[in-house]
């Protein structure tokens, strides 16, 4: 009965956004058969002088570290006992899960045989860091899953193995941490070894600290900014009352890398290149603005921060400098060393996006179908809970 | 004992025969690029005057070695840095991450493996030398020990100060390689990497890497106490507001 009548009301719609998700997609497709018929030269502006590009820069350091709200949260629920975030766990857990799903689909384009990804597991390496990086994402990814997956099991209505995991939770949860702490910082570490090639706007032996803080308080600005889709999407409201003391934290995380970031700078001697106003310097300026002064000063104000429209602006900002990082520490800040300028093809640009759009889809479908936001929250549920 | 080579630009006469042998003996198609690519694996390129071989330097503590993920790519012995194509997964970190930018990718082919200078491995094995040494008609690259090379690359200075910059290119940078190179011209103006640290930068990422089975432990306890501590809290919480009850209840 409840579930036919959450079928009719959210019954499939074909309009705008569906015909662009569906074009995203289908050039996704489009540009992998081209790839593995006529190589990665043929979709990428890749070369020999700029061997990482967009899928490393965006779809790998940034679906990784936005996905960074999940281990946050698990932690703050279940490690720190605060479990008045409880309701908005499990939302986040489904972005992590997808956001490292579709890290491991841009690998599949990105690497030259994805075949043979599974290679980590049995040729070892523990002087690599892309090593530390193979296991992190095999280990977490798995890890989300059966965080996940009491959620798939409560649908089907198998009691017991739901009943396991949540008494296993907290020795998964720490399990996840400590992958997570690992994996973040080890996607900065991943650039300690270009002291040579990376600008010092950005290279610092701090790198895999910088990586892991900032992936802190950007993920703990993404969940802010699903909760807000979610409510636009599905009619909730948004929790004020969560998201607000979520917004404190990161503004105290956004904080600490900041200062972080300018001693850096302040060590390597590199805030001439900001004066000056060179193409890195202004890289950096529209990064460090984003990512770091305006969440800080805005979410710093209280009136601010419990305004839905501000929270979820300055929270945007966060995303968007994170990700304006992560570029400009793969992109930017390695093309003076490389002697060429980097700019994606349309191809590289089409398969983030449909990668993109592929994930809200998929996690609108989840949404639909499994329990993930509590019931009560969402306008339909109470009539819903009533008939049932 | 390691074996290198020694390439001098002041008696190269830029023929070509080195970088042709190479393709011959590696079997690699198409013909000599003036840079670097998975098809070309040593040039030589003319700049300053003079001719200069860009090949792979075949580190001592080779940085591609140390960031591999599936170590396909070696420090053997005799000196050569080999690559293993049937282990690689193409995740080109050795190009991103080699200070001497020498690993080039096959952009062009849907299975894609890198290529670069093995200083022909298995001709050393043999006994013999690199292809492009034995094919040089003036010398200007010669192999041999390693350290034999560096004794031979002194006394060339000690004997012609005035047409060497008085340092070997390979005896310090990036903590040493196995081939050395002398020139009458800086080597920056050669198009050759300068002021490369003496420390490896493989040591930096191992600093970090070594210490990880202490951190997860460590970090694991650390989270398991913070759990500790909030659950007994609430407990004791619970017990208290329980006893607040009763207490109150006797006293009415």
């Amino acid at each position: 009965m409840s579930k036919a009548t959450l079928g009719s009301s959210h019954r499939f719609r074909p309009g705008f956004w569906t015909a662009v998700f569906g074009f995203l997609f289908l050039s996704f497709c489009a540009v992998a058969v081209i790839r593995f018929s006529r190589g990665l030269g043929a979709v990428t502006h890749l070369s020999d002088q700029f061997p990482w590009g967009l899928w490393i820069g965006f779809d790998l350091l940034c679906g990784v570290g936005l996905a960074a709200g999940a281990f946050t949260l698990t932690a703050v629920v279940h490690l720190f006992n605060l479990k008045r975030f409880e309701p908005i766990v499990r939302p986040t857990i489904l972005t992590g899960f997808l956001g490292y799903a579709f890290v491991i689909v841009a690998l599949l384009l990105d690497l030259g045989q994805p075949w043979r990804i599974w290679h980590a597991i049995i040729y070892w390496n523990p002087h690599s860091v892309m090593f530390e990086v193979a296991w992190c994402v095999m280990l977490y990814t798995t890890v989300l899953a059966v965080e996940f997956s009491p959620v798939v099991f409560e649908y089907f209505g198998f009691q017991t193995p739901a009943r396991l995991i949540h008494r296993l939770i907290t020795p998964l949860v720490i399990l996840g941490v400590v992958l997570s702490t690992l994996h973040q910082s080890s996607l900065g570490s991943l650039y300690l070894i270009v002291p040579s090639k990376l600008h010092p706007l950005w290279y610092s032996p701090m790198l895999p600290l910088h990586f892991y803080i900032s992936a802190i308080g950007a993920g703990i600005g993404m969940v802010i900014l699903e909760s807000y889709l979610s409510q636009r999407a599905f009619g909730r409201q948004l929790e004020m009352a969560l998201l607000e003391p979520l917004a404190r934290g990161m503004v105290v995380a956004l904080g600490i890398y900041g200062l972080m970031r300018l001693q850096a700078i302040h060590r390597s001697h590199a805030f001439g290149s900001i004066w000056n106003l060179s193409y890195e310097g202004r890289m950096f300026i529209i990064e460090f603005t984003l990512s770091v002064l305006l969440p800080v000063f805005l979410l710093s104000v209280r009136r601010l921060r419990e305004n839905p429209d501000w929270l979820v602006g300055a929270s945007f900002m966060a995303v968007l400098g994170f990700v304006a990082n992560r570029l400009n520490v793969s992109i930017t800040g390695m093309e003076a060393a490389s002697g060429v300028r980097y700019m994606p093809s349309g191809m590289e640009i089409l398969v983030s996006l449909g990668l993109v759009a592929t994930g809200m889809a998929v996690f609108a479908f989840a949404v639909r179908t499994f329990p993930i936001f509590p019931p009560g929250s969402s306008e339909q549920s109470p009539g819903i809970r009533e008939e049932a | 004992m390691g074996m290198g080579l020694l390439f001098d630009a002041t008696r190269c006469i830029g023929c070509g025969a080195c970088s042709s042998a190479c393709k011959e003996q590696n079997h690699l198609p198409g013909e000599v690029e003036d840079h670097l690519s998975a098809y070309t694996w040593t040039t030589v390129q003319p700049r300053e005057g003079l001719n200069v071989r860009r090949l792979c330097m075949h580190c001592e503590v080779p940085t591609c070695v140390s960031v591999c993920p599936v170590a396909a790519l070696t420090k053997t012995p005799e000196g050569p840095v080999v690559y293993d194509a049937s282990r690689c997964m193409g995740c080109r970190y050795c190009m991103m991450a080699c200070p001497f930018e020498v690993p080039k990718y096959q952009w062009d082919r849907p299975v894609p493996v890198v290529g670069k200078c093995t200083m022909c491995a298995s001709r050393l094995k043999n006994g013999m030398p690199t292809a492009c040494a034995e094919a040089c008609p003036v010398e200007a690259t010669v192999f041999g020990k390693r350290d034999d090379l560096i004794w031979e690359a002194r006394r060339r200075l000690r004997e012609k100060p005035g047409s060497y910059v008085n340092h070997i290119y390979g005896l310090t940078e990036a903590g040493g390689t196995s081939v050395l190179m002398l020139s009458s011209v800086p080597f920056e103006k050669l198009g050759l990497k300068a002021n490369l640290p003496a420390e490896p930068p493989a040591l930096r990422t191992w600093q970090v890497l070594s210490n990880i089975p202490d951190f997860v432990g460590v970090w694991a306890v650390c989270l398991y106490g913070v759990h500790w501590i909030t659950a007994r809290r609430e407990d004791v919480a619970q017990v208290d507001r329980k006893g607040a009850g009763r207490h109150g209840e006797d006293r009415s």
